[in-house]
């Protein structure tokens, strides 16, 4: 259990390095289409929604109500997110 | 898929992830960046489908319908001028969804361990404050609550007793996990007052700041919850998001020459000026500004927020287009903090069709400043007050401007003379080169435009 919680931590550390990396050469002009790509990014704690919203009998109705709800608000932002960055990427054209 | 494949095909997802994000350093290819992220997404999704735990998908069936529904119509309808309040309710649905997987995971749990408690209840708490601040701030935004900072007598005391009691009842609630007592109900609560209580303090014209702290505490959440459900790709594409915020939040405090502490504590905005600024004000019209324009060998665009309520990006483009066939050189001005979020000028220029290479930073026009004949300021204020730069009792001193006082002539166009978001009496609007086009911004620059097709 610790050695998985170690683990993890690990994972954090590296990736947030990657984050200030990979963020910082974004330039000015997509600064917005940056912050709605990350909101749908964000809606990744769906994995962790269907796992809650799937068990079926194996946990009390609380649970899965509240999984369904993760569900819910998690694909507002998948969905929501990649449509509208996909949306206002189409209007950066260079003439 | 056991554990293993599952685990091999986050591992493609986080890779589709990072590509995606650094395909975002160009605007010629950040399209199929946001492509390639969602690809990763699908997977991730996908493969998370097929493990064993899942035995029912009904529930999930009904809520992805649910939320895919309202997601897909959001990002079609939503206005490009709106896509503040639209992120911030991204990132409100984004904590909401952290706080729900936080919990679920508790009340499922037999027996949880501390640090999964600890972690779960991470996940609830700053979920909880991201989605009940991202309310707030678009609330704050859509202008549905005054905009402006709401401070009281002993808020940083309530704040701090608030702060208190959660990492008192959170530290308990840890060693005996119970979703079920009326302890995690308390805490619940707090967590979501938390958000409120720091968002009410901040100002309309600190709304960037607000969106991309925001926006980092909902990546922050989505990790929390990856530790409490022992996920590595919720924390790979938690980190990445919350990484994205943090640096988002520290370009727009320096933009605006500002701690991040002041942003969010100080309540600016109800600051009184320091210095009056008296002299007199040089009022120009239609017919003269179109003259002046036609004779310009260079104009440049500086657009703020008020270009975005009065819905002038499109006049502006036109009038660009006119200006450039004309033979004059043309470009826009943009500065980090105009608007209401990191970028929103662009995105609204963008819409308008204006090609991106003609966008320009502050950092890259300054030093071209001399040598531009009209600078054309429309519905910005604060960003182009040289008070900034050279009143050292200005309230807003050592921001960062555009220097548009130093181009040959300066438009500004503006509803009346009065002051901007910070309070602060701008001495542009009474230099020497300075010229006043009152009104309605895009009813001027339609009229400029009408001026020059005759």
């Amino acid at each position: 259990m610790e050695l998985i919680a170690v683990y993890l931590a690990f994972i954090l550390v590296l990736s947030i390095f990657l984050g200030f990396e990979l963020i910082s050469k974004v330039p000015a002009t997509l600064h917005t289409p940056l912050m709605s790509g990350t909101n749908a990014i964000s809606g990744i704690t769906l994995v962790g929604a269907l796992a809650a919203a799937g068990a079926g009998e194996a946990q009390e109705g609380l649970a899965t109500a509240l999984g369904v709800a993760a569900v819910a608000f998690a694909t507002v932002n998948v969905v929501g997110g990649y449509l509208v960055t996909d949306r206002m990427l189409g209007m950066f054209r260079k003439r | 898929m056991s554990d293993i494949y599952i685990n091999l095909a986050y591992i493609a997802s986080a890779a589709l992830f990072v590509f995606g994000l650094k395909m975002l350093s160009s605007p010629a290819t950040a399209r199929r960046g946001n492509l390639l992220s969602s690809i990763g997404m699908l997977i991730a999704i996908v493969a998370t489908l097929t493990a064993q735990g899942i035995v029912s998908y009904q529930w999930i069936a009904v809520g992805a319908l649910a939320g895919g529904v309202i997601g897909a119509l959001a990002a079609r309808l939503v206005a490009m001028t709106s896509m503040p309040e639209m992120v911030a309710l991204f990132n409100g649905s984004g904590g909401a969804a952290s706080l729900l997987v936080g919990w679920a995971a508790l009340s499922a749990a037999t027996n949880p361990t501390a640090f999964t408690a600890a972690v779960a209840f991470l996940s609830i708490l700053i979920g909880g404050v991201t989605a009940s601040g991202s309310i707030v701030a678009w609330a704050k935004l859509a202008e549905v609550v005054p905009s402006r900072a709401v401070v009281f007598p002993g808020q940083r005391v309530v704040n701090g007793l608030i702060l208190a009691a959660i990492v008192v009842g959170g530290t308990l609630f840890a060693t005996q996990p119970a979703t079920d007592a009326p302890l995690f109900y308390a805490l619940l609560g707090l967590a979501l007052l938390l958000g409120v209580m720091a968002v009410i303090p901040i100002g309309g014209a600190d709304m960037p700041v607000v969106i991309s702290l925001l926006n980092s505490y909902s990546g922050l959440a989505a990790c929390a919850a990856g530790f409490a459900i022992d996920n590595n790709i919720l924390i790979v594409a938690g980190s990445l998001v919350g990484a994205a915020g943090i640096i988002l939040t520290n370009i727009m405090c320096k933009a605006m020459n500002r701690s991040l502490a002041n942003v969010l504590f100080s309540g600016f905005g109800a600051v009184q000026a320091a210095t009056k600024v008296e002299g007199e004000v040089k009022p120009i019209n239609v017919e003269d500004a179109s003259i002046i324009l036609e004779a310009a060998s260079s104009v440049t665009f500086v657009p703020g927020y008020g270009m975005a309520v009065a819905q002038a990006q499109h006049v502006v483009r036109e009038l660009g287009d006119l200006l450039e066939a004309h033979g004059t050189e043309v470009t826009y001005a943009i500065h980090p903090v105009a608007g209401r979020m990191p970028g929103h000028m662009n995105v609204l220029l963008a819409e308008a069709n204006v090609s991106y290479d003609k966008l320009v930073e502050m950092e890259d026009i300054n030093p071209r400043m001399p040598n531009v004949d009209v600078a054309v300021v429309i519905g910005a204020n604060d960003v182009v007050n040289p008070a900034a730069r050279d009143d050292a009792t200005s309230p807003i001193h050592g921001m960062p401007i555009i220097n548009v006082d130093h181009a040959r002539t300066v438009f500004v166009l503006k509803r009346s003379m009065a002051s901007g978001f910070a309070g602060v009496d701008n001495p542009l609007f009474f230099g020497q080169n300075t010229r006043m086009l009152f009104g309605d911004a895009k009813a001027s620059i339609s009229g400029v435009v009408a001026q020059f097709k005759d």
